[in-house]
């Protein structure tokens, strides 16, 4: 790992531990339960979405079943929890999570051998049967599953190697911290193994592998499997953290769900999905507060990426690392900040539509009304469907004409910046 | 036919090879001895490439026995026949594109060197590996294309490249096929001194269009035509041959 990365990454990790406090309410002595609980979904999203990406990025595998190895390592761990509260067995609780991944490991070994013998949209269509035949199993296999209610359990069984009794949210947050902190250096030094650059290659030239002695299939499968014990350390955090499991944890929306964040946050950077998982958990838990319609913008967000950044958002970021170094940034401040006029009037638009269809069928519905800086809207009259309509379209337009700019001058700051051939 | 008396390397035992209806191999039978320079020549269509994908197991044959080195290999497949000491290259480049230039000469080297599908090893401090992947990157002249991704190479470069993830593995039978198609000719002569040097005491079979490669370079040369050997034997022997001279060298030639 180079200096500044290894930097980079502690100043994450001392940001992490420093975040509850930032938001502490001094004035009731307690933490701000809404930060410690967003942050304590960010350590598990980000878990899930980066060892997802050392299927889709790293090793090319277009997998829809990865929320199974999350749900097994959830499972596990409420029964193991419920063992130890209720049975006394003796396991502490800081080694939990690390039996949830041997959990979603075993898991991963089993479906990986069927899985991984095939390539491409075969393989994508297996791990899609795969999760649908997990989330039915979840329903039909009360011992285990729970049914539809899921399994329940109690984290204060009291037994820790430090003493703690986890009943407050900031110590399973740090909790979640340290082995967030574990799964993803782990999974970093992967990177950097034989295995890793194999996945790497399989993923470049599945035939090419075979002709330097490797098997394809074995480096795919193992690379499935130890993804599959990380999502089951996520999961096993995610039982500790809401004392419950259900069959929602191992669903094909999960899954779905740690394809977007990897996707989105840039499957072709080690820390892209990372970005994503935090992007995305802040959506989910900020924006999810402001308006029924989150799942459309996150939806939206999706595409637009597919569409227009295909990189995602590590992508972009390291696509200006030429030009950093070339010390020519400032000549893209202009064109970036001339972007920022339309954007605001597409995405305005774009969520006054969305906003005011919401309000218009389910608000109705719901009885809500839409109320925009204290004053009440008429979703019946016209004035807001005009001018949100009108934004959207102005944006777009103007957008059009603003991103073709944009490139123009980003092609010609980049052209000698691009590697010879 | 080869008058050394080197152990056999390859033998290629009445191989045929359908796609399906279509007889592509019609009964092929080759030995190749230990060391031998042999270069596989024929027309467009003869079955060359198709010869070496049923050799290294990218194939499978439909009828025939084929031995490395004393051993039957015409039922494994491709991993497994590389591990006993067979490589190939591609006439259709066939590297890692999205790894750098060093990366894809690394990989090329871990599963000789013993690393097998290890997690634990980490590359960056695996000195013996990294310098051979430098001595390599040196041999190939790509020494300035360290951190180069390999898709961005120009043509020449990735079939020096190519050259070189087939020789890296210290394979002691090495299959070309066509290394130097698309090159020019300085290109040709700087590939052609470069696969002396790196199969240098190694068992080499080439299919080349080149004439002037092929009879500076072959100690045997096997013509080729329409899924059938016609000839075989040393350059003089098979430039002197009849069959030959009318089905393939005078058309060239002329
Ligand atoms: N996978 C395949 N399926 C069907 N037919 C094939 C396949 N591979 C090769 N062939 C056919 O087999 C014949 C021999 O092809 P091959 O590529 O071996 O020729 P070649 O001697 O290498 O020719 P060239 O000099 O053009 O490289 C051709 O007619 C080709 O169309
Ligand atoms: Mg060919």
């Amino acid at each position: 790992m180079r200096m500044r990365e290894l930097i980079f990454a502690l100043v994450v990790i001392v940001l992490a531990l420093l975040l509850p406090w930032v938001f502490y309410d001094w004035a009731h002595n307690r933490h701000s339960g809404f930060m410690v609980s967003m942050l304590s979904q960010m350590g598990m999203m980000i878990i899930l979405a980066v060892s997802y990406n050392m299927l889709l990025g790293q090793a090319g595998l277009f997998s829809l079943c990865h929320a199974t190895f999350f749900g097994m390592g959830g499972y596990t761990t409420v029964h193991l929890l419920n063992a130890v509260g209720k049975e006394g067995v003796p396991i502490p609780m800081e080694v939990i999570p690390l039996l949830a991944g041997l959990a979603g490991l075993a898991t991963a070994i089993v479906f990986g051998a069927m899985a991984t013998k095939q390539r491409a949209t075969a393989f994508a269509m297996i791990t899609l049967g795969i999760g649908e035949l997990m989330a039915t199993a979840a329903l039909m296999f009360h011992h285990f599953f729970g049914g539809e209610g899921g399994v329940s359990t109690d984290r204060m069984v009291d037994r820790s190697l430090f003493g703690l009794s986890y009943a407050s949210g900031i110590q399973v947050y740090y909790l979640i911290l340290v082995w967030t902190v574990i799964a993803i250096g782990l999974m970093y030094y992967l990177t950097m193994t034989p295995l890793g650059r194999m996945a790497n290659a399989t993923r470049d030239n599945f035939e090419r592998a075979q002709f330097m002695g490797y098997d394809p299939r074995m480096v795919r499968f193992l690379q499935f499997s130890l993804a599959g014990f990380f999502a089951g350390i996520g999961g096993g955090l995610y039982a500790i953290t809401y004392e419950i499991v259900t069959f929602d944890s191992l669903a094909g929306a999960l899954s779905a769900n740690a394809l977007l964040m990897a996707y989105i946050g840039g499957t072709g950077v080690f820390g892209g999905p990372i970005l994503g998982a935090i992007l995305i958990t802040v959506l989910q838990s900020g924006v999810s507060l402001l308006s029924n319609s989150w799942l459309v913008y996150v939806g939206v967000l999706f595409i637009s990426m597919v569409m227009f950044a295909p990189a995602g958002l590590a992508g972009m970021i390291k696509a200006h690392g030429p030009v950093r170094r070339a010390g020519r940034m400032h000549a893209l401040i202009v064109p970036y900040l001339r972007l920022v006029l339309p954007g605001l009037a597409l995405v305005l638009g774009f969520v006054g539509v969305v906003e005011l269809l919401s309000f218009y069928t389910i608000g109705a519905a719901q009885g809500k009304k839409l109320v925009l800086f204290g004053s009440p809207i008429d979703v019946k009259s016209a004035i807001p469907w005009v001018i949100s309509f009108g934004s959207l379209i102005v944006g777009i337009v103007w957008m059009k004409f603003e991103s073709a700019h944009f490139h123009r001058v980003w092609e010609n700051l980049t052209v000698d910046l691009r590697p010879r051939r | 036919m080869s008058t050394s008396m080197a152990p056999v390397a390859l033998s290629i035992r009445d191989v045929r090879k359908n796609f399906g209806a279509t007889e592509i191999i019609r009964g092929v039978t080759l030995d190749i001895a230990q060391g031998e320079r042999h270069c596989i020549i024929g027309p467009n269509g003869a079955g060359k490439t198709t010869c070496f994908n049923l050799i290294s197991g990218r194939f499978p044959i439909t009828s025939g026995e084929i031995h490395l080195n004393g051993e039957r290999i015409d039922q494994l497949p491709p991993h497994k026949i590389n591990r006993m000491g067979l490589s190939r290259s591609f006439q259709i480049t066939s590297i890692f594109h999205r790894l750098t230039v060093f990366e894809n000469l690394r990989c090329a080297l871990l599963w000789s060197r013993g690393y097998k599908y290890s997690f634990w090893h980490p590359l960056g401090t695996q000195k013996a590996l990294n310098a051979e992947a430098e001595r390599l990157l040196e041999d190939l002249n790509l020494h300035d294309r360290h951190n180069t991704e390999a898709g961005l190479l120009s043509y020449a470069e990735q079939r020096a490249l190519e050259i070189g993830m087939t020789i890296a593995g210290g394979a002691t039978v090495i299959l070309l096929d066509e290394p130097t198609a698309g090159m020019s000719n300085t290109e040709t002569d700087y590939a052609m001194a470069l696969i002396r040097r790196v199969t240098e005491g190694k068992t080499l079979v080439m299919v080349e269009h080149d004439m002037k490669v092929v009879f500076d370079l072959a100690d045997v040369i096997t013509v080729l035509v329409y899924g059938q050997v016609i000839a075989s034997g040393p350059p003089a022997e098979v430039r002197s041959s009849r069959a030959v001279q009318e089905a393939y060298l005078g058309a060239l030639e002329e």
